[in-house]
């Protein structure tokens, strides 16, 4: 059972984020962190690789300066290689293109299942996952909350609108699944001193077989023209409680006629 | 490119089409000369009815898609007709679960690029300007695309009103899947709903709800209690449904619900910038927090700087007191 796993290096979200001024892409030159979200998607290989008796999680992120910090603490976490491409040439690449190079990375690793976050952190696009399983003619299942493998299946509980439903699709498949889905380990002490000596292939697009004009700022097809600040919603009355709080949030309610 | 034809794509659910298929219906009607809507599993009947009433004069229906996942069958067949030259200048998705899947789809499929979490939608330069909330909704960017259409457009619930044409009902056009072979197999085997008492979170006139300050799994009856007072529904940060004390039908946020209440009720919860892009646009904000420095208190009408165990438990005994 060989899993990869899409995994996202982005700016730390603690710090506030900022714009390339000319670009107004999302700046992303400072240190990236392994993106929360993609926790998730780490832990649930590891356990499906452990419950199949045998195989390894390989990582594959697209990531600019050859950053593999991220990198690094899900290797920690226990997945056995990486596959990250980086290139100056993909500056600006929108989703379908870094869809198309993490195809053509994952294409290499020949994986039995593919695994993603339902969305970045930082971007929230949430389309790359389905457009790399299109781009790969695999079937997909989304917003996976349990993740089951019998045999030749991967076996989904997709979260819907109304409450969820039992999915089975036969592998290879992608699967995106939502945070909380499993627990995620902390990397111990040892796992952090293995990750330092574990593979990580650095690439190219051009080593993909991915011809510059498909991705980067030209690729994308794309173009932000504007950025500016929201209308402002006025913050109102603050009240200190000192155990009577409640009686104006029940007047408050009364004004509104919801009481 | 001028924008003459719009489709949108119509979910729907519990035998309607689903409130924001209807929003971006009525929105389409002022970019667009001609709108039509594209719908699976039945667009008969009512359905065509109803989408028609909002001004689609047209429903592409792609059937029945026998169990499996809508994303690979409705983005072929969406894409079938754009190949064969009957496609329209812009496609719409509402921001659900399916909407996002056949988007991503066809953008693949058409090697279209496509512009998701969009909250406005206007006409410029022959083309189409889209608005997005960032950081938290602090500021909006404005994007376009550069290349050929159609465009692709994912769209957030509530971004615009519906608001019916009075159109006669929606001409019903087969648009079959063609076949995708071993890409379309994944199958829908079971369908499972949870039991809900109240109205929907994103339906609701009062939203209470609960984040990390609540301290503890247990403490989200308190939110459930004085949601039922207030004949509202309960919600969450995501926060807490991480970390597995809710499901995540009851987050609100940008991974979760969009919500315009009457009133929204914040308990113990801080105001990340996940959190803000799903509730700012609430009529009424009132936030319970301890932390009088929050980022709730900024978009908040009325700020409690409080702590809930204390303040919500007088707030549920005062309400049971009047009823």
């Amino acid at each position: 059972m060989n899993v990869v796993v899409c995994v996202k290096q982005i700016p730390d979200p603690a710090a506030p984020p900022a714009l390339d001024p000319g670009t107004k892409n999302l700046e992303r030159s400072g240190k990236l962190i392994l993106d929360d979200s993609d926790a998730y998607g780490v832990e649930m290989a590891l356990q499906l690789v452990d419950t199949a008796g045998g195989g390894e999680v390989t990582l594959v992120s697209m990531a600019p300066n050859g950053e593999t910090s991220g990198l690094r603490t899900a290797l920690a976490m226990g997945a056995a290689k990486a596959i990250l491409i980086s290139d100056d040439a993909l500056a600006g690449t929108d989703a379908l293109g870094t869809a198309k190079v993490l195809a053509a990375a994952i294409k290499r690793a020949e994986p039995n299942l593919i695994l993603a976050a339902t969305e970045s952190s930082d971007g929230y696009t949430g389309t790359t996952p389905v457009q790399i399983a299109e781009l790969l003619g695999l079937p997909s299942v989304t917003f996976a909350k349990k993740v089951e493998i019998t045999g030749d299946s991967v076996k989904v509980e997709r979260q819907t609108e109304a409450g969820y439903d039992e999915v089975e699709s036969p592998l290879p498949a992608v699967v995106t699944v939502t945070a909380g889905v499993v627990e995620p380990r902390y990397p111990s002490f040892k796992g952090i001193m293995a990750a330092k000596s574990k593979p990580v292939e650095t690439l190219t697009a051009a080593d993909l077989g991915i011809d510059a004009s498909q991705v980067g700022a030209a690729g994308a097809r794309q173009e932000i023209t504007d950025v500016a600040a929201a209308e402002a919603r006025a913050s109102g009355e603050v009240v200190v409680d000192e155990g009577d709080a409640h009686e104006r949030v029940i007047q408050f309610l009364e004004q509104l006629k919801v009481l | 490119m001028s924008i003459d034809k719009i489709w949108v794509l119509a979910e729907v659910a519990d035998g309607k089409p689903i409130t924001t298929s209807l929003e971006l219906i009525s929105h389409a009607r002022s970019l667009a000369g001609t709108v039509e809507a594209v719908a699976y599993g039945d667009a008969t009947g009512a359905i065509a009815g109803t989408l028609g009433e909002y001004g689609a004069t047209s429903v592409h229906d792609v059937g029945d898609l026998g169990g499996a996942l809508p994303g690979v069958p409705v983005a072929a067949a969406i894409a079938a007709a754009v190949e064969a030259g009957n496609g329209p200048d812009a496609i719409l998705f509402p921001a659900t679960y399916d909407g996002r899947d056949i988007a991503g789809r066809l953008s693949a499929k058409l090697d279209r690029p496509v512009l998701t979490n969009v909250v406005g939608l206007t006409a410029a330069d022959g083309g189409l300007t889209t608005q997005h909330a960032i950081f938290g909704g602090a500021q909006i960017a404005s994007a376009r695309f550069t290349g050929e259409g159609p465009g692709i457009f994912v769209i957030r619930a509530k971004s615009f009103p519906a608001e019916a044409s009075g159109g006669g009902p929606a001409e019903v056009v087969a648009a079959p899947a063609p076949d995708t072979g071993a890409t379309n197999a994944a199958r829908i085997v079971a369908r499972h709903v949870e039991e809900r008492t109240g109205p929907k979170l994103d339906e609701a006139d009062v939203v209470v709800s609960g984040g990390r300050g609540l301290g503890e799994k247990d403490q989200y009856a308190l939110i459930e209690e004085l949601a039922t007072l207030l004949h509202g529904a309960a919600g969450a940060s995501r926060a807490i449904v991480d970390a597995g004390w809710v499901p995540y039908s009851h987050q609100v946020g940008q991974t979760g619900k969009t919500v315009k209440p009457t009133v929204y009720l914040a308990c113990g919860i801080s105001g990340a910038t996940q959190h803000l892009v799903g509730m700012k646009n609430s009529k009424n904000i009132v936030a319970i927090n301890k932390d009088q420095d929050a980022p709730i208190f900024s978009v908040a009408d009325l700020g409690v700087v409080g702590d809930v165990h204390k303040v919500l438990p007088k707030l549920i005994e005062a309400l049971k007191a009047r009823s």
